[in-house]
């Protein structure tokens, strides 16, 4: 519902890069709710015979979810958009105080050229509300950052063991428009 | 007030299913916990987990995070499909958290089995009621989440069948334990949440 929203005059291949740098990183468990700005790594997880792709009810299913991943050894990523921020507020406190690696990438609404009023209380608290919660957050305005910052993402969750955030802008994923 | 009356009415009628004792129906149920990796829930399933494997590193025990344990379950199941692996919840955290039986049903993972012990009250917090005594029955909600597997035991004589249905289950498997609103043993769990993680994954994964 958010095809118009692809960056305007840019091509969609950063997507493809991130899942495939995610891939490279042995990253096997794909948790979501349905979002237009991570369309690409959604799709690209439900065609991928090597990879569970999961869909979630509500946000914190995810945040449980790769805590479990971990536990057996395995890696995760959580795919969600500002909005549902706000409903892990609670659950990040097991990845906090059971130091468990988490990373999670968040489409961004309610930012750059928001038009839907609705968005901007949860997107402009989003990096407040992770970082009260022990999550470092990352942005990303282009394709170029974006790459690289999943890239340090990646190391800074799976080799130091912390959680992190990596912020897709709406300067990256353009504004949806009304 | 009409609802109070039919709340009430249907509290005396599903009653007299809450009779087994957590602390003789658990042990019974989960057999040789040592063959599931387990995921305990806060409250009252994890002081039954931590006394039943004398606080085993096969067992993380939550006792905070409210609502965690189903969905910490799939992603170790899924992770780990050589093992069996085992959620202990309560009805207060299943219900915090209903929608995950959704997404659990979807994933569907045949190493993956619930027990939910249904005593009916929020144990931890001084006995309120909870929905699961006032009409609410978390068994149809599994399945009708789409759970193939599910069962409810109330009494002795069906805690043999429910035993093979999270130990041979060829699908996800829920198992609703209804028991006594009694408290469940001598609290002895691990508190640390860190050591918790870091002794699981030493024992499961090595080194």
């Amino acid at each position: 519902m958010m095809a118009e929203a692809q960056p305007r005059g840019e091509p969609a291949g950063w997507q493809d890069e991130v899942f495939d740098l995610l891939r490279r990183h042995q990253v096997t468990q794909f948790a979501y709710v349905p979002d237009a700005g991570h369309k690409i790594l959604i799709d690209r997880s439900l065609a991928d015979p090597d990879v569970y792709s999961i869909p979630l009810t509500t946000e914190e299913e995810g945040v449980a979810l790769l805590a479990g991943t971990d536990l057996g050894g395995g890696r995760g990523v959580l795919l969600m958009q500002s909005s549902g921020v706000g409903n892990c507020v609670n659950m990040l406190s097991l990845i906090n105080s059971g130091r468990f690696p988490f990373l999670t990438l968040v489409s961004m609404r309610g930012d750059f050229g928001e038009a839907n009023a609705w968005q901007y209380p949860m997107g402009q608290a989003t990096v407040s509300v992770l970082e009260a919660m022990g999550v470092m957050c990352l942005r990303a305005d282009n394709p170029a950052e974006a790459i690289a910052t999943v890239d340090a993402a990646l190391t800074m969750v799976f080799q130091a063991g912390r959680a992190v955030a990596v912020l897709f802008t709406q300067k990256l994923l353009g504004a949806k428009r009304f | 007030m009409a609802p109070h009356r039919a709340s009430r009415d249907l509290t005396a009628a599903t009653a007299p299913s809450f009779v087994l004792d957590r602390r003789e129906a658990i042990p019974a149920l989960l057999g040789r916990h040592e063959d599931f990796l387990i995921v305990a829930g806060l409250s009252g399933t994890s002081r039954d987990v931590a006394a039943l494997t004398n606080n085993g590193t096969h067992a993380y025990i939550l006792t905070g995070a409210m609502g965690a344990a189903c969905m910490m379950g799939l992603g170790l199941a899924l992770g780990r499909p050589d093992r069996r692996v085992l959620v202990v919840t309560g009805d207060g955290e299943l219900l915090m958290n209903i929608g995950a039986l959704a997404t659990i049903a979807v994933m569907n993972p045949p190493n993956l089995s619930i027990v939910c012990v249904d005593n009916g009250h929020y144990g931890e917090t001084g006995y309120q009621r909870s929905h699961t005594s006032l009409g609410t029955d978390l068994e149809r909600m599994a399945a009708g989440a789409g759970i193939r597997l599910t069962r409810t035991i109330e009494q002795q004589a069906d805690i043999a069948a429910g035993a093979r249905l999270i130990r041979e289950g060829n699908a996800t498997s829920f198992v609703l334990l209804r028991v006594k609103p009694t408290e469940p043993p001598r609290d002895q769990r691990l508190l640390d949440p860190t050591g918790g993680r870091i002794r699981f994954r030493a024992s499961l994964l090595g080194g």
